[in-house]
């Protein structure tokens, strides 16, 4: 435990890790949907397998372009040769989806096996004919999120360097989306709309819809968006060539952004995440310092945000929430909702980068004192047990946590906010931060509207933890 | 290695969970990596249940990996102990601790110097058993446990019950309808005079295991879960088990008839016929249901079956026996098990199919093309992009699954549930055909609600494109709110960043 001297800094915390998250392996969910040439390999158990096909509900039926390459005991022993195994199974992938990628997404089981993925992966590669990305998303390493991260940074490493004249037009996929179906001539008319700058690639998957919106967002200020990790093609990944700025959008994507800065010679625009419209401000607002670009009527977008949210904001202000940690977006979320007027006791995170999150925690820190709350304790590696003994002691308005302690809380008049749904929710941008609040005041509504039922405490007095 | 996209039976683990999980006061302590402890998750949404899911994990991570668990798992153990004094800790390997191959047994063993509670370690392979063969065999694990507990201090009680009396065996959290099932089990058993003994594992607890021997007989009600446990007792007491699923009118009575003669060997004097007359002829609908003319209409009408073996064996005999249906293929999962299936309803059925492969089924139901499915939730998928009706009759399933409403499957209002669901698929699937001879309910597609009647507005191609990325279910909502903002403000074209000042405006 390492507590800082400053008494007004924020201090630091790590429990026992005890904590319940989801495997990273759900990330294939999301990024399936978001790379729509590609299909992801799970390599692993029938746990693995269990895990996704009952975390991803209807999303299975929907003949997903994933799948299980499901090792079984003469794999483990190594009486089944590797090569030949994933072989057989990629083939039959390629023959019957013709992706343009096979991700191969590694698990625990792949880890203590030592297979090596990474070695496998040209040489199938090569004689297949499909890129084979090879990530490492595995619950002994990595929680939730990170996942995504583990891809990404795998993706980065497959980004071309320069792309041929004629090409260039085809990979900016997000320009070719800003300009569908205009004349060649209003194109170029539309440059003139852009400040001369390095160019800037964007990192972390989101929903088309919010790429489209942040995209717009930089376009107002002047800044071009030359591309972005991951595109909806893995054949649209954007080009990056040395010197290029790369900012991310989500505050779990540490490895990627050491990857874009150490192996492609980047360079990374540390910004807050535009999460929530102060969030969002400050994000354009450090991307245009560096590219050396004068933000101009940010702060009446905020403000007009702001206002528009006001309804909401009634609910929250002065209530507190206690974040048990889960999926990385802890910190952003609660520099959000401290401006909102709610006080924050506990922000649990899986895992604090605090290079990759410096401008975050400052701008946490920032807006604490701003709004006059104390600063709240930052606890790593959270131990669920004891948060929950915690949160009887501190008896929170909020608790922001998983669907396994989300129950058993409501029946002890706990109100509770299923944290997985930030993860699946739209909520980067000035445009989305109601929807943010929106996921966060539907239990006070909810239980707002029941409150004179007398229904509170739904567990008998005896019943234990 | 095998390519699968989805999988019927779950891993050991899960098993191991639901038996530990089902018992009161027992501990599960998974050695896991991060993430896979989702069952806490399953339990809570599924079962909707009020408390803490009694599973925790000792974490595997990297240093694990380097160092081995040494103290770690012990430390859970012990603190877990001291934190909750659950009756019984089970430490739950899973098949990331099957290769590590580390000595768990002895991890067990040091924890139990220090543990207040006993401390067990759930004995299965994660590469040969799966959930169902691993929750009979935990649950024969802990009663043999606590029997020999009991022998070895001397206190497992003398002789039977005075009255005729019976445990229930295998009930579990998370099981198809089992709540529903227990309550209609004991119903049936005060309506026929016999005392429960003991419930298991459900809502138990593992003191009470001691007091199993004193039952007359063990009811095991379904095939997956108990079967070991009874033959267990069976050999150890001589208790005789009746491991006929009651479930259908001709089953249900099977299952009584065979109680009967159970009792009466050991002298109870017992005759049940009037009972089932009465249940059957009048109280129970199901016997008049398959006489009258809905039913009659259902005859020959084809159906398929699949789900575990227990489900998909009583519902087969249902369909074909009890209703007239023709029933084209029956099948099961659980293959290690497929013996039994064929034997018990091979004669019911055209053909037998007994499968894991998800892709193999579904092709089996498109060859076929049944008027209605009997089957998971994964046929019932299969059925929505065939456009065939399914009634889900077994694991695995959905939280529409766990429903509130009491509906059993076993027992005599079990009957009555299942004519319905039956019933109701079949209907359904009539209704739609005669639906699209006649061309639909209403022809007239609902265009609009509100202002936006006749829009004058212009949507530019970006925004008609952005439009059509929202989902279906509120499009329409998002276009009547972006038409109202444009109009509010004297706008004639629709541009992106019209849609979105309208959506930040508005909210929607």
């Amino acid at each position: 435990m390492t507590v800082a001297q400053d008494p007004s800094a924020l201090t630091f915390e790590c429990e026992t890790g005890n904590y319940h998250t989801f495997c990273p392996i759900s990330c294939v969910a999301w990024l399936y949907q978001k790379i729509e040439d590609s299909f992801f390999l799970v390599i692993g158990t029938k746990t693995c397998g269990y895990f996704l096909q009952n975390a991803m509900g209807v999303m299975i039926f929907a003949e997903p372009r994933y799948a299980m390459a499901e090792l079984e005991e003469g794999d483990i022993s190594a009486q089944l040769n590797d090569y030949e195994e994933l072989k057989r199974l990629c083939v039959q992938i390629k023959r019957d989806r013709n992706p343009s990628v096979i991700v191969w997404i590694g698990t625990c089981t792949t880890e203590i096996i030592k297979m090596d993925m990474e070695g496998l992966a040209p040489r199938l590669e090569a004689e297949l004919g499909i890129p084979i990305v090879v990530a490492r998303a595995n619950g002994l390493d990595y929680a939730f999120t990170q996942g995504e991260d583990t891809v990404l940074a795998a993706m980065a490493n497959r980004c071309p360097d320069k792309a041929p004249e004629s090409e260039k037009e085809e990979r900016s996929g997000i320009q070719k989306l800003l300009n569908f179906g205009r004349k060649k001539e209003d194109v170029e008319a539309d440059e003139s709309d852009y400040a001369k700058h390095t160019p800037l690639v964007l990192f972390g998957s989101l929903p088309d819809p919010v790429v489209t919106q942040l995209s717009l967002e930089l376009k107002k200020q002047g800044v071009k968006v030359s591309g972005w990790l991951p595109a909806k093609r893995f054949t649209e990944l954007p080009v990056l060539e040395e010197g290029y700025y790369v900012a991310g959008v989500n505050p779990f994507l540490s490895r990627t952004a050491t990857t874009l800065m150490r192996r492609r010679k980047c360079k990374l625009i540390g910004a807050p995440f535009p999460i929530g419209p102060d969030g969002t401000r400050a994000w354009i607002e450090k991307i245009c310092s560096v590219l050396g670009i004068e933000p101009k009527g940010l702060e009446e977008r905020e403000q007009q945000i702001w206002a528009s949210l006001e309804d909401y904001l009634q609910i929250v202000r002065g209530k507190s929430v206690f974040f048990m940690g889960d999926n990385l977006l802890e910190v952003s979320l609660a520099r959000f909702l401290i401006r909102c007027g709610m006080t924050v006791p506990e922000i649990g995170i899986p895992y604090m980068d605090k290079r990759y999150q410096a401008a975050e925690l400052a701008f946490l820190e920032k807006t604490c004192n701003d709004m006059g709350v104390p600063l709240p304790k930052i606890v790593e590696k959270p131990d669920n047990y004891n948060q929950i003994q915690r949160i009887y002691d501190l008896k929170p308005d909020l608790v922001i946590t998983g669907m396994a302690h989300a129950n058993p809380l409501e029946a002890r008049g706990i109100n509770t906010k299923w944290s997985v749904e930030f993860t699946f929710a739209q909520i980067h941008g000035f445009t989305n931060a109601r929807d943010i609040l929106e996921l966060a005041t539907r239990p006070l509504r909810r239980n707002n509207n029941l409150k004179d039922l007398g229904w509170d405490k739904l567990v008998r007095e005896e019943a234990k933890v | 290695m095998k390519l699968a996209y989805w999988m019927y039976a779950g891993p050991a683990h899960i098993g191991t969970l639901r038996i530990a999980t089902s018992f009161k006061n027992v501990h599960a302590i998974m050695h896991a990596p991060l993430g896979d402890d989702y069952f806490n998750v399953m339990r809570s949404m599924l079962e909707r249940e009020r408390d803490f899911t009694p599973v925790t994990a000792s974490v595997v991570d990297r240093n694990v990996l380097a160092r081995g668990s040494q103290e770690k798992v012990v430390d859970n153990i012990t603190r877990k102990d001291a934190e909750e004094k659950p009756d019984l800790i089970v430490l739950t390997p899973t098949c990331t601790s099957s290769i590590l191959q580390e000595d768990l047994q002895n991890f067990v063993d040091r924890a139990q110097l220090e543990a207040k509670g006993d401390v067990m370690l759930a004995d299965v392979n994660h590469y040969r058993v799966n959930e169902l063969q691993a929750a009979d065999r935990t649950l024969l694990q802990i009663v043999e446990y606590y029997i020999n507990k009991a022998r070895k201090q001397g206190n497992l009680p003398e002789g039977k019950t005075e009255k005729p009396s019976v445990n229930i065996i295998g009930i579990s959290t998370l099981g198809f309808h089992n709540q529903h099932d227990c309550t209609e089990l004991k119903r049936l058993m005060k309506d026929l005079g016999i005392e429960v003994n003991e419930v298991i594992p459900e809502g138990a607890s593992v003191h009470n295991l001691k007091n199993l021997p004193r039952a007359w007989f063990n009811l095991v009600p379904y095939r997956e879960v108990g079967l070991m446990a009874a033959s267990y007792l069976e050999k150890e007491f001589g208790t005789p088990c009746v491991n006929i699923t009651p479930m259908g009118v001709v089953e249900t009575a099977r299952c009584i008839r065979k109680i009967q003669q159970i009792l009466n060997r050991q002298g109870a004097d017992v005759d049940y016929e009037d009972f089932i007359n009465e249940q059957t002829l009048y109280v129970s609908q199901a016997a008049w249901f398959s006489r009258s003319i809905d039913c009659q209409n259902l005859t020959g009408k084809k159906a398929v079956v699949f789900g575990d073996s227990t489900h998909a064996a009583a519902m087969t005999k249902i369909l074909a026996r009890e209703m007239g249906i023709h029933v084209v293929w029956a099948g099961t999962y659980c293959k290690y098990d497929a013996e039994w299936f064929k034997q018990e309803v091979s004669e019911y059925c055209e053909e037998v199919l007994i499968s894991e492969d998800n892709g193999q089924i579904g092709d089996a139901i498109a060859r076929v093309e049944p008027s209605a499915i009997f089957g998971t939730q994964m046929e019932r998928h299969v059925g929505k992009r065939l456009d065939i009706p399914c009634g889900v009759i077994a694991a695995p399933v959905h939280i529409q699954n766990f429903p509130i409403g009491y509906k059993p499957f076993l027992g005599y209002e079990g009957t009555n549930q299942i004519a319905d669901l039956v019933y109701n698929s079949f209907t359904l699937g009539m209704e739609d055909h005669l639906l699209e001879i006649f061309g639909g309910h209403d022809t007239k597609e609902v265009i609009h609600k509100g202002i936006s009647a006749d829009s004058d507005l212009g949507w530019n191609r970006e925004a008609t494109a952005e439009l059509n990325k929202i989902p279906g279910f509120v499009r329409g909502k998002v276009k009547r709110n972006t038409e109202k903002f444009a109009r509010d403000r004297g706008l004639n074209e629709i541009t992106l960043e019209v849609m979105y000042a309208a959506k930040e405006s508005v909210g929607a």
